[in-house]
């Protein structure tokens, strides 16, 4: 498929019938990143799509694009790796609260800080689907699963305020339910120059039934309707740390974001080499003269 | 005698011992002698004692020795840890104005030379090492102009001055021991009209890399796998590449994963605790037949081990590590020249056959230096094979009827289609789960025996179409074979040449192929005696070697931390074989 010819969201779409229960968040997540994908300028052949392991991870079987399902929590290192490798291809990464922020938390710190042009979707739902409801990062620390019976008793993760501190240059949340609103967030993560992170609130609902749609609906403020300024640091850290409401929007966007590959010069495509030794490859032999 | 000279200098570290070390061993080289370098931290005793050794001769050196004819020492620690390998012509050199009364037993000379007084004349104390140099140049024979290269090499950018300081306390070093010792221990360093290079391992398998075109590396520093990446970061840009530090080595294997479904040839290096920790992801690059050079310089082991110390343990690692079965192939160069090329074929073999290839080197080659004459190093020989990657106008005959690309078709020989990013209808998805041909995810019991078998049928067609050879010497008709993998070929080839001289013929047969690996039933059932020489303790490689020739081998296993010397193995060699065969 070319780039010139008119793109349809459809397109991304594969003809893979989602096992997700029905009524997950995951759907709605999932059209909205292809929506805004559409909307972008890509098409599958020039988008990589890196996913997660999770009921979220599944999004890669589902989705129509170069794409690569990897090990539980390593998403972003190897969207990192597309990437550099590809400075000509939209890449994206996607994945769960539990392989985003506990098993990949590590990843997301560093990949944050080194703000390498893409976009990062987790879908979170505050619970471990896939391994059938267990506690999250971001589970509330009262709410009872499997693995905690009395609740975990630990303040949950504040993934934005993660990022933040981790010196984000995009950072967002969006509803997967409001279907207008999250593609038009994620496309902005797309347009970001530098690494735009989503966090979407994507409901299980099989296993959670404290962050329902209803929850959400009932309790999202979005900063579009309020008087919020994306570029200003310190309300961007009011509204993050605000632990009292649940937003939906662009909390912060750095206008001065340099992307790691204009502050390292990594813009060549490294898929082309030539067939033999680089000329003058010798001069690397000589150099130990 | 003075065929071959044996140098050291040691001290506490942060004496700057190799740097000193290293000024000394290219100017040897650029005299146009062979130079073999070793290190040494501490053997004996715990502590920040480290030493920078060379053997240096006309002739081709390729191991260590038990002698020591000049040693510099910065410290009594030095002269101890030495005193076995000094003898009566050795001398020993040594600043009596500083704090320390030296011991030095009476047979060795002692210079005696104020390094650090010399080193304030010239400039600075801290060019102590390098009067040292100067008196150690005097002693040799060896004329000092043959530092100034040297030195310009490590201070040029530091400016003109420091560099004329340096030139001076090597002179001053030299006057001193001319006017204040009438030495005669019978050293004239000979010198040729031979240009080498010295490079050590680390730097031939980052040379190797580049060589091959790898693009991308990623990796988390680790002794003593750093130096790979040290080496490519400031050059691999210069071919339009990048190296990133990750965060962990997680990270590395992922980060070079991502760039290799990018269409980068792509490696990640590191010793054994990384490897550990890359096993996962090791399983999803052979599952997701992403071609991938995973770099493994062993170090002792097992957990955090004795980091600065040699050893051959992960031999099972990397030939059986990750769960479940994992089709991959094992290279492991025995020199610090096969290190360069073994590097460039893994590059080849990874894209040929859309496979994980791990390079197995271990500490002895990687920081050890070696000259070579630079055609060993021969670019235009250097073969780039990316394999079954698809030009753009190939994409299309490999899509099913519904118009899917089959990425993991499989074929006859095992090895599918390749299309990366930006090739029209290639787009697809990998993933580390059970697929089918077009990568999607299944527990059909049929396809994943299909898969299973295709993916390791791409191991069938390699043993079949690549050459799985060995390195032989010795005396080939010799009933006795000695076998042997990674960096104790050099120490073997010394040992075998003792062997001779003692009446003791071997046959030396060196593998640098550990998976696919050469067929040796023919040459076990040759010998009379096997004996298989490896630094580990449980004989990784013979163990694998009696399972492939149902045959009982003899073994000789060296765990202490330090390699094989040629004199060492050719006793043990002697003893093996008047061993009885160990009871089946
Ligand atoms: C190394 C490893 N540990 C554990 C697992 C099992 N596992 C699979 S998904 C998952 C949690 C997924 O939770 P989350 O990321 O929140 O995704 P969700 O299923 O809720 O979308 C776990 C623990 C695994 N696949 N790999
Ligand atoms: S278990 Fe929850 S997260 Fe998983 S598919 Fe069902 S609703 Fe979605």
């Amino acid at each position: 498929m070319s780039s010139q010819s008119e793109v349809r969201f459809t397109d991304f779409k594969s003809d893979k019938q989602p096992t997700w229960c029905p009524g997950c968040g995951d759907f709605g997540t999932m059209n909205g990143m292809m929506k805004a994908l559409a909307n972008t300028g890509n098409d599958p052949d020039n988008t990589f799509l890196v996913a997660g392991i999770g009921c979220s991870g599944k999004i890669g079987t589902y989705m129509h694009s170069y794409a690569i399902h990897g090990v539980h929590g390593r998403a972003l290192p190897v969207a990192t790796g597309v990437k550099m490798a590809r400075p000509d291809i939209e890449v994206m990464a996607a994945g769960g609260d539990g392989d985003g922020y506990s098993i990949g938390a590590g990843h997301f710190v560093h990949a944050t800080r080194r703000n390498v042009d893409m976009t990062y979707v987790v879908m979170d739902n505050r619970i471990y689907g896939l391994t059938k409801g267990q506690a999250s990062p971001t589970s509330r620390s009262d709410f009872e699963t499997s693995t905690t019976p009395e609740g975990s008793q630990q303040p949950p993760v504040n993934p934005l305020a993660l990022a933040l501190a981790s010196g984000a240059t995009f950072i967002a949340q969006s509803f997967a339910s409001d279907a207008i609103r999250h593609a038009e967030i994620i496309e902005e993560a797309i347009e970001h120059d530098g690494f735009g992170f989503v966090n979407v609130f994507s409901p299980c609902v099989t296993f959670n039934d404290v962050d329902t749609y209803d929850y959400f609906r009932d309790s999202l403020v979005d900063l579009k309707e309020e008087d919020h300024d994306r570029h200003d640091y310190e309300a961007a850290k009011g509204v993050i740390l605000d632990a009292d409401k649940e937003y939906q929007g662009v909390m912060y966007q750095n206008e001065n974001s340099i992307p790691y590959h204009e502050r390292h010069g990594v813009t060549e495509n490294m898929a082309e080499i030539p067939d033999g030794a680089p000329e003058n490859a010798m001069d690397l032999v000589r150099e130990f003269y | 005698m003075t065929e071959d000279l044996n140098w050291a200098i040691g001290g506490e570290a942060g004496d700057g011992i190799d740097s000193t070390g290293k000024i000394f061993a290219q100017a040897l080289s650029r005299a146009g002698r062979h130079v073999f370098t070793s290190k040494d931290f501490a053997s004996r005793i715990r502590g920040g004692y480290t030493a920078y050794k060379i053997r240096t001769s006309t002739d081709r050196v390729q191991s260590v020795v038990d002698r020591l004819d000049i040693l510099v020492a910065l410290t009594q620690r030095t002269i101890d840890e030495n005193l076995d390998e000094l003898h009566e012509g050795s001398a020993v050199i040594y600043d009596g104005e500083r704090s320390w009364d030296a011991e030095i037993p009476d047979e060795i000379t002692a210079v005696d030379v104020p390094l650090k007084s010399l080193a304030e004349e010239a400039g600075g104390a801290i060019m102590l090492n390098v009067v040292a140099l100067g008196a150690a140049c005097e002693i040799t024979g060896f004329d000092v102009a043959y530092l100034d290269e040297a030195l310009e090499k490590r201070f040029g950018g530091k400016g003109s001055k420091i560099v004329d300081n340096n030139k001076d306390a090597a002179r001053k070093g030299r006057d001193y021991v001319r006017e204040n010792y009438d030495l005669d221990l019978g050293y004239a360093l000979e010198t040729t009209d031979e240009d080498y290079v010295l490079l050590n391992g680390d730097e031939a398998i980052g040379m190797g890399a580049l060589a091959a075109g790898c693009r991308f590396y990623a990796g988390y520093p680790i002794t003593p796998a750093t130096n790979v990446m040290e080496y490519l970061i400031g050059r691999i840009e210069q071919y339009g590449g990048h190296v990133v530090q990750a965060e962990d080595e997680l990270s590395a294997i992922n980060m070079a994963l991502g760039a290799a479904r990018g269409g980068a040839r792509s490696m990640t290096a590191t010793s054994g605790p990384g490897i550990d920790l890359m096993a996962e992801t090791f399983g999803l690059v052979a599952t997701s037949e992403t071609p991938l050079v995973i770099v493994d310089v062993m170090r002792s082991g097992p957990s955090t081990g004795m980091p600065t110390k040699q050893e051959q343990g992960d031999l099972n690692m990397t030939l059986y590590g990750g769960h479940g079965e994992i089709p991959r192939f094992v290279v492991a160069p025995t020199t610090i020249d096969e290190c360069f090329w073994k590097t460039v074929e893994a590059f080849n073999y990874a894209e040929k056959y859309q496979t994980p290839v791990y390079v197995v080197a271990d500490l002895a080659l990687a920081v050890t230096e070696q000259t070579f004459s630079p055609e060993t190093f021969d670019m235009d020989a250097v073969e780039i094979d990316r394999g079954n990657l698809l030009e753009d106008d190939q994409v299309s005959e490999w899509l099913d009827d519904q118009g899917h690309f089959r990425a993991h078709a499989a074929t006859e020989d095992g090895i599918s289609p390749r299309a990366i990013p930006g090739m029209t209808d290639g787009a697809h998805m990998s993933t580390g789960l059970e697929h089918d041909e077009l990568g999607r995810r299944t527990e059909d019991t049929e396809v994943r025996v299909e898969q299973v078998d295709k993916r390791n049928r791409k191991v069938e067609t390699a043993k079949a179409e690549e050459e799985w050879d060995y390195r032989e010497f010795g005396d080939e008709d010799a009933d006795n074979l000695v076998v042997s993998w990674g960096s104790n070929e050099g120490a073997l080839r010394e040992a075998v040449a003792l062997l001779e001289d003692e009446d003791v013929p071997v046959r030396v047969i060196s593998v640098p192929y550990l998976f696919p690996r050469p067929d040796l039933n023919e040459e076990f059932e040759a010998a009379d005696d096997v004996i298989v020489v490896e630094c580990n303790a449980t004989g990784q490689f013979a163990d694998v070697l009696e399972h492939d020739t149902l045959q009982r081998v003899k073994r000789i296993n060296k765990y202490t931390g330090v390699r094989f010397k040629a004199d060492e193995l050719a006793e043990e060699i002697t003893a093996k074989l008047n061993e009885e065969v160990p009871a089946q």
